[in-house]
């Protein structure tokens, strides 16, 4: 027989970070507009529900209840697969992410995270890269020479960008030494010292990530492949009905993630100051058990990993309503001759400055 | 035989049989990309974890994204397909069938020797650090060699990238 190892709080785990998922990618939606509504002066979405709550639902019910259209001359079983794949990748990196520490009961110690591997950095970057299929396969199945062109788009960029954000990574991986998410994230406080979170040993590498994460999640100001000034609606022209709305959604889930991920790698995860000096304090003062307390502190880390995911989301949604979209070569410019050569440099930098035993 | 493996080598044979049988190039792409992550299955069974993910990234992540860009471009179908002349069809079929004989001949004696029993299993074997260990102890120079490789490369695809002199600007 297969063995399946402690399938039943994994799954668990899994189970919920999936609906977060996708309840946080929803009110994303109303985010972008209160926010968008918020930077442009106007009152925004508020007719259904008090303060327009309910607009995510109304607009499902609207994705669901469109016509379901098929260009002629198209490819129908990829046509369906393009949207499928775009969602799949975009949920499954959230599986490594360490939403918290470990929860103890009793004897049984339980971790806040979906699976725990020794390879979690290269999950999430094996699969933000292939995230682009959903793109390209969509595009080219609709037969439309724009869904083609945002199609190609989308691929070339992704390509350009994934170089430069893999770079940024190594330097990450030089100062912790490992590929676990959760180990990196247990590096970045220590108990009794100042310890900085890993944005203050890594500047450069976290800009560079970040407009990378821009770049692969097709945001303003990089959001070339669905342009719709010059391709229509980009790979999503032909699409209508819940597949358009899958598309759309999958942008949401890939802002969330990516959000989890610099947070995790750069912000310290589910750390936060003062932690070990609270607990402490709780043990002492207050007369609480180890454990217990323990539980309390990693149940405010999550607290506050979230608070991290959720300033992030802003920023992206802030982005989006302040700066105008690139031209297509000025992206590649940026891509090519200025972030991976800065990538590069950053590298250099951060072996330079382990060397002398600056950071370790 | 686990039916883990049983079921990744299926699916591995089945989607490698569909490159070369689907009509569409596309199809064939998709497949192919479909065989890696059977391999990359393989990978995961016999505990190479970071060979499983960067056969991921690098070939179907790259590679193929690279690969299904070029043939989206080239626009190919039944009618622009070449017909080749059938001596090249036979010398083809000639050339593959002896191949796939020596394979079969050279494989079908190997006895799996210096398989790990439970008592030198080792399940860290393929894990990122032994990997590094044995990558800049015993292989350093290739590695490093490779490494400058990709550098040139990757310096070559910038200048490539760079502006000329008096390139219009738009």
């Amino acid at each position: 027989m297969i063995e399946l190892p402690a399938l039943g709080w994994q799954s668990i785990v899994i189970f919920v970070v999936f609906a977060l998922s996708l309840l946080i990618a929803t009110y994303c939606t109303y985010a972008e507009r209160v926010i968008a509504a918020f930077l442009q002066d106007r009152v925004g979405p508020d007719r259904a529900g008090p303060y327009g709550l309910a607009q995510p639902l109304a607009d499902a019910v609207k994705m669901f209840t469109k016509e379901e259209f098929f260009p002629g001359g198209a490819n129908k079983a990829l046509f369906i697969f393009g949207p499928c794949l775009a969602m799949i990748t975009a949920l499954m990196s959230s599986a490594v992410i360490p939403f918290g520490n470990s929860m103890s009961f009793g004897n049984n110690a339980f971790f806040l995270q979906g699976i725990e591997v020794n390879i979690g950095m290269l999950w999430v970057f094996g699969v933000v890269s292939l995230g682009v299929y959903g793109v390209m396969i969509g595009g080219w199945a609709s037969n439309n020479k724009f869904s083609l062109l945002g199609a190609v788009r989308a691929a070339s960029q992704n390509i350009s960008y994934e170089l430069a954000m893999g770079m940024a990574l190594i330097a990450v991986l030089m100062i912790s030494g490992t590929l676990s998410l959760r180990d990196i994230t247990l590096q970045q406080s220590v108990a009794g010292e100042w310890h900085f979170w890993n944005i203050v040993k890594q500047p450069l590498g976290f800009i560079i990530f970040l407009v990378c994460a821009f770049a692969e999640t097709n945001r303003t100001p990089f959001d070339l492949p669905e342009c719709e000034t010059e391709l229509v609606g980009g790979y999503h022209t032909e699409y209508s009905s819940m597949k358009l709305g899958l598309y759309l959604f999958a942008e949401y889930v890939n802002i969330f993630v990516v959000s989890a991920v610099m947070s995790v790698l750069y912000f310290g995860g589910f750390n936060f100051p003062f932690q070990y000096e609270l607990r402490d304090w709780l043990v002492s003062n207050q007369g609480w058990e180890l454990a217990s307390a323990q539980n309390l502190i990693t149940l405010l880390g999550t607290v506050g990993l979230f608070l991290k995911i959720f300033a992030f989301i802003f920023f992206f949604m802030w982005i989006r309503w302040t700066l105008p979209r690139f031209r297509y070569d000025q992206l590649m410019r940026l891509g090519w001759t200025i972030l991976i050569p800065l990538a590069v440099l950053n590298i250099l930098i951060t072996g330079g400055l382990i060397l002398f035993g600056v950071i370790n | 035989m686990s039916p883990l493996f049983l079921f990744l080598a299926f699916v591995a044979l089945l989607s490698a049989l569909g490159v070369v049988f689907a009509k569409n190039p596309v199809h064939s792409v998709l497949f192919l990309i479909l065989t890696f992550f059977a391999l990359s299955g393989h990978y995961l069974l016999l505990n190479a974890q970071f060979l499983a993910a960067v056969n991921i990234i690098v070939y179907a992540g790259a590679i193929m994204v690279l690969f299904l860009f070029v043939i989206m471009f080239l626009n190919l179908n039944v009618d622009t397909e070449p017909h080749k002349p059938a001596l090249a069809k036979i010398a083809a079929a000639v050339a593959g069938g002896s191949l796939l004989l020596i394979l079969v001949v050279a494989l079908k004696d190997v006895l799996p020797t210096g398989a790990p029993t439970d008592a030198t299993f080792d399940s860290q074997i393929g894990m990122v650090n032994r990997l590094g260990l044995v990558l800049y102890q015993q292989y350093l120079l290739p590695f490093e060699l490779a490494s400058v490789l990709f550098l040139v490369a990757m310096v070559g695809a910038v200048m490539l990238g760079k502006r000329e002199v008096g390139e219009r600007n738009f």
